[in-house]
């Protein structure tokens, strides 16, 4: 049997302990706090900054010599452009590697090497990828500064992360659906296709826009490949009035992209394309995070009839 | 394929034989010189401790160990009537999964509708035609005593089925594609004890259809459900009989042991 002293012992010990989940709670919620009110300060400036410069003429207008009547045309149709070289060409690869080192590759040293250089791409500056680009895409290829080119670089640059979200949302399938499937006699292919695919789907394409959200603020490797800081023209239309309707013309143009539209306002010494850049600024986020709130909603809908 | 004449009279009782059949998991030995029987329409059972190779003995049948590198085979297990051996290297291993099924441990129904995850094997197949898929899915559906319970949601996700209601899925979707040998990897451990009396129950009426060999840690349901018991220990066939025999004058005192419970 215990005594009131003993019960008095514990009660003080328990105390002294919860101090210290007291004293972790307030450096956690300090810590957090940093890290957000950073954003928020910079997000809030950059808001009242840029806001009054936000309307339709600022996203209808050409850059321009004055402040007042320069815009993001040839940005953001730049920045739309490049990003979609770039999915067409990351996905299907990103993709297609994925599910072959998951499902089809044999587990061997060389396999294990290729695996690991695959998640250090991941890390690898993209300037590099920037300088690689500028020698194979733009000289070697002969691609030119074009969009075809930065579309292609910035996809190099997000392939890893399309592996690795593949990869980690095919393994995410439980043992047992795809023992399931091969048991039933189907080959690799139909078990891929059938299964693994459309159950990691939700993954794969979370990864995909995570990858192009990275890719849509990257500058160092587009100033790297030699994007125009000044256009003001937009590139050939993909859509034409005659036949074949189609027309791949715009891939060879010369371009800017948002980001270093705004690089090229932040340079300038009147206040005036400061806040220009601001609002520059504030567009690309907005870009970003309704790409990453696309990636979290359908997430949440793909998995909804996933259970496991 | 040509055979000598005791084989061929065996042949009709017989689904399949297995001669001396050792399995590697890398350098380990997990299944010694195994010669076993499995006679046809009847329901043979697998019993042991954990570990003692019955579920590695199970997957050699639908060569299950083909998916993973570094696991090797030894000996036949020949398949009456065309008496194929279904190791051999050059039978591809998704032939055998055609003509033999499998039911595993937990009910693992694809994230699809049931109606979906019972034509899967027939879609595998390259069955297009509705009426077809629609014919067979009903007959395995009845097959497995699903049919009443879900005829009128076919096209709702398996998911929403409970779980013995699940395993009765995968059952029909294993029996499908008219499988010649039925495969259950411990198909009760995950129900609760009415769930695993219908299954059960749905095993024993299945006999008369289809060759069954069943993995089971449950030696009631053993006695329960099967023609034939084999006991295994340590990756060896230790006694091989008529289950009443297994359980009343079994003739290897470690099997004894096992049954009455004194060790396992």
């Amino acid at each position: 049997m215990k005594n009131v002293n003993d019960i008095e012992e514990i009660r003080k010990i328990i105390s002294l302990h919860k101090r210290w989940d007291f004293i972790f709670m307030i450096a956690g919620v300090l810590a957090l706090m940093i890290a957000v009110l950073t954003f928020m300060a910079l997000f809030a400036h950059m808001l009242i900054d840029g806001m009054p410069r936000l309307n339709w003429e600022f996203f209808t207008s050409f850059p321009s010599r004055r402040a007042e009547s320069a815009g993001i045309l040839s940005a953001w149709v730049g920045t739309t452009l490049v990003m979609l070289v770039t999915a067409i060409a990351a996905v299907p690869l990103g993709i297609g590697a994925g599910v072959y080192l998951e499902e089809y590759a044999p587990k061997n040293l060389f396999t294990e090497i290729i695996e690991i250089n695959v998640t250090n791409l991941a890390g690898v500056p993209s300037i590099i990828y920037g300088l690689l680009a500028l020698g194979l895409f733009v000289y070697q290829l002969g691609f030119g500064q074009s969009i075809l080119a930065a579309g292609l670089a910035l996809a190099l640059l997000i392939l890893p992360v399309v592996i690795v979200a593949t990869r980690e949302a095919i393994r995410a399938i439980p043992v047992s659906i795809r023992e399931g499937a091969y048991a039933l006699g189907a080959t690799k292919w139909q078990t891929v296709s059938d299964h693994l695919l459309p159950y990691s789907s939700a993954g794969i394409l979370t990864g995909i826009i995570i990858g192009l959200a990275r890719a849509i603020g990257e500058t160092a490797p587009i100033i790297t490949i030699g994007a125009l800081t000044f256009i003001a023209f937009l590139p050939p239309s993909p859509i034409k009035q005659e036949f074949p309707y189609v027309s791949f013309e715009w891939l060879t143009a010369p371009f800017t992209v948002m980001p270093i539209q705004m690089f090229n306002w932040v340079s300038r010494p009147e206040e005036a394309f400061q806040l220009n850049a601001a609002a520059a600024g504030l567009v690309l986020v907005v870009m970003t995070l309704t790409m990453n709130g696309l990636a979290i909603y359908l997430r949440y809908r793909m998995r909804k009839n996933i259970k496991w | 394929m040509q055979n000598n004449t005791e084989q061929s009279e065996n042949a009709t009782a017989y689904k399949s034989e297995v001669r001396n059949l050792n399995f590697y998991y890398g350098e380990f030995n997990a299944l010694k010189n195994i010669d076993m029987v499995l006679h046809d329409k009847k329901i043979t059972a697998l019993i042991g401790p954990s570990g003692c190779g019955k579920s590695t003995f199970l997957r050699c049948f639908n060569r299950m160990h083909d998916l993973y590198s570094g696991n090797r085979y030894e000996g036949e297990i020949i398949l009456h009537p065309d008496d194929v051996n279904i190791l051999a290297a050059n039978v591809d291993p998704i032939e055998v999964r055609m003509r033999i099924s499998m039911v595993f441990q937990k009910p693992n129904p694809f994230p699809k509708s049931i109606y979906e995850n019972v034509a899967y094997g027939l879609r595998v197949r390259g069955i297009r035609q509705r009426a077809i898929l629609d014919e067979k899915v009903e007959s395995a559906l009845r097959n497995s005593a699903l049919w009443d319970e879900v005829k009128d949601r076919l096209h709702d996700l398996a998911f929403n089925l409970s779980g013995g209601q699940q395993q009765r899925l995968c059952i029909a979707r294993a029996l499908a594609t008219d499988p010649e040998i039925l495969l259950f990897d411990e198909p009760t451990s995950a129900l609760d004890p009415i769930a695993t009396a219908s299954i059960e129950e749905l095993i024993t009426d299945l006999k008369s259809k289809v060759t069954i060999l069943i993995v089971t840690h449950n030696m009631q349901q053993a006695a329960r459900v099967s023609d034939y018991t084999a006991y295994m220990y340590l990756g060896e066939l230790i006694e091989f009989n008529v289950t009443d025999t297994i359980f009343i004058k079994p003739k290897n005192k470690q099997t004894e042991d096992y049954i009455t419970g004194r060790f396992g």
